[in-house]
């Protein structure tokens, strides 16, 4: 009990005292997660989009691999792209493991899938005549899709939330492509996994706290967007 | 007929997983006219407004708009921004009523002065300017409902494409926009083709019927030749046995009409004014036949009708009378024997002034 005591001192300590191997460590967590949802963004809606809107033979089956990406193990991912980039591996000309570049190709990989899977079913739960009636109102392929994107806004906020949620807690991915190392590659998740095997709970206890923190903010800003559409 | 074709049909098959549902061999909209599609539901009504929009590709056939094929870059072009769709469902997006009217002007890029000249316009029609700022998502279904109305129309279509465009309203709401829609057709003269549900909106508002089953063409005519002039088993199951007559009100006296039909003088109630064109609507149980003139009657129509043909339904026969105009009339099957009425036989149909269900056209 006193050691989880201990460590919310020690940890409102660190946050207050604006420790700056802290500070380092959480602005690297928001820079990689905060690219990588964005890249998956781009990537996510585009081809969800394209699916929910084309259809062709085997959409189910692609529809079943995207939702069956978002639950991807990250572990999985980080495996992956550690073949992928070692070495003598086929990217490895690169040299990118071990650096946050790799990290943030892992989480984007992560996201991808929940981005586009949340996107698929966000276009594909506008009603069906939606699509016709703005054609019939002379709108080009392009500007039809364009405003598909924009009615399915708020569910596609909950994409980008469930997407960074997903990439800003995940550790098995980071610490494999990213080392933890010091100063360089080391996140909030990589650093907590260390200290707590280290044992050093309370300096744990703060970081968890810190990524909690950031959650949660994160999260309150996208949903002060999406209830302002909602006006009671 | 003096109108121009705006929109042409010609042999069109519109086939959906192998199985064709829609077959048209000819259909012709001429320009300004308002043409009414009913029929029963899944009788290729919505499909054909679909072909009509360029939105369904047909397997065969043309379309042809103002004599242009769209089977074209260049003439799919002018169709699509010719043409509006209004569907069942008013489809509003998630934002403003203003937003969503200028929706179709954004798209052709029009500049922000001359796309809220046209919003603020449509929206003068329909007589929802106070609308302006509202959230979509805050209307009631007929405020909606004149939304998406308006948003069609202020694009300025040459065509306008509606599918069952009242459904889903209660009554009175659909009775006022009815009304509305037509005297703004008829001003805009904006040609239209509506997919309709039943015959008084198909009377109040069109010039033209025809009437779909199965995805074919069962028969195209003017309203009246329609309504009158079934000529098969099917449509005039569809329209009703109502005799429906063309008229023109001819004076006014006290709430009571004489409209002069095919010659004849009807008197009815109502209060339109001398000179107005209009429909009157008899419905056959109101028709009393005798074999005589009548000398003493409070029915202010007699007319001497000939007996065009007795069709047994179930338990009483359906006459079809030639008064000068047609009329259909009901006789229990007693009655009939009494009577002695078989084809050929010339009797006297009256009906009371109040039996009249008159109604206005253009």
């Amino acid at each position: 009990m006193e050691l989880i005591f201990q460590g919310i001192i020690k940890a409102f300590e660190l946050i207050v005292s604006f420790d700056s191997e802290v500070l380092g460590i959480t602005w690297l967590s928001l820079k990689v997660s905060g690219i990588a949802t964005f890249i998956s963004l781009f990537i996510g809606v585009s081809i969800g989009t394209a699916v929910a809107l084309t259809n062709f033979w085997g959409k189910r089956l692609v529809i079943s691999l995207i939702n069956t990406g978002m639950g991807l193990p990250p572990v999985v991912v980080g495996l992956f792209v550690t073949i992928m980039i070692w070495r003598n591996g086929p990217l490895g000309f690169m040299e990118i493991l071990y650096t946050p570049y790799a990290m943030i190709i892992a989480q984007a990989i992560i996201a991808t899938p929940i981005v586009m899977g949340i996107s698929l079913a966000a276009i594909q739960n506008l009603p069906s005549n939606l699509r016709l009636q703005i054609l019939s109102l002379g709108a080009s392929r392009l500007q039809m899709v364009w405003v598909l994107i924009k009615e399915a806004k708020l569910p596609l906020l909950a994409a980008v939330m469930a997407g960074f949620g997903g990439v800003i807690s995940e550790v098995g991915a980071s610490i494999m492509v990213g080392g933890n190392i010091k100063g360089y590659s080391r996140v909030l998740t990589t650093a907590t996994v260390m200290e707590t095997g280290k044992g050093n709970f309370d300096i744990a206890i703060a970081l968890g706290i810190i990524l909690l923190l950031l959650a949660f903010l994160v999260n309150l800003l996208l949903t002060q967007i999406q209830q302002r559409q909602h006006p009671r | 007929m003096k109108s121009k074709t705006l929109i042409k049909i010609e042999n069109i098959i519109v086939e959906r997983s192998g199985v064709t549902v829609l077959d048209i061999g000819e259909l012709n909209v001429q320009q300004g006219r308002i043409l009414a599609l009913i029929g029963p539901n899944g009788a290729g009504k919505s499909t054909l407004l679909l072909t009509l929009a360029g939105l369904l590709k047909p397997s065969q056939g043309t379309l042809y708009f103002q004599e242009l094929p769209v089977d074209t870059n260049v003439g799919r072009a002018i169709l699509r921004r010719n043409v509006a769709v209004v569907f069942q469902e008013p489809l509003l997006l998630n934002t403003s009523v203003y937003k969503n009217v200028a929706m179709g002007l954004k798209f052709r890029h029009l500049s922000n002065g001359e796309i809220k000249r046209n919003v603020e316009n449509a929206l003068d029609y329909f007589g929802i300017r106070s609308l302006t700022k509202r959230s979509a998502k805050t209307l009631s279904g007929g405020e909606a409902k004149r939304v998406s109305l308006a948003r069609a129309f202020a694009i300025k279509p040459r065509l306008i494409l509606m599918d069952e465009a009242f459904n889903s309203l209660d009554p009175p709401t659909r009775e006022t926009l009815i009304d509305d829609l037509r005297h703004i057709l008829e001003e805009t003269k904006i040609t239209a083709v509506l997919a309709l549900h039943d015959r008084e909106e198909t009377l109040r508002l069109a010039q033209d019927v025809t009437v779909m089953a199965d995805g074919k063409i069962v028969q195209s005519g003017t309203t009246s030749q329609i309504f009158n002039e079934p000529d098969s088993e099917f449509v005039a199951s569809f329209v009703g046995t109502e005799t429906i007559l063309e008229g023109t009100v001819k004076s006014k006296n006290i709430g009571l009409m004489d409209i002069s039909v095919a010659g004849k003088t009807i008197s009815a109630v109502g209060d339109f004014l001398p000179g107005q064109n209009v429909y009157c609507c008899l419905r056959p149980e109101n028709i009393i036949v005798s074999k005589e003139m009548p000398e003493k009657i409070s029915a202010r129509n007699v007319f001497g009708a000939k007996v065009q043909k007795v069709i047994r339904q179930g338990f009483f026969y359906k006459l079809l009378l030639d008064c000068g105009f047609p009329v259909v009339a009901y006789i229990t099957m007693p009655s009939c024997d009494d009577l002695g009425i078989c084809e050929g036989s010339v009797i006297s149909a009256s009906f009371k002034a109040t039996a009249v269900h008159v109604m206005r056209r253009e």
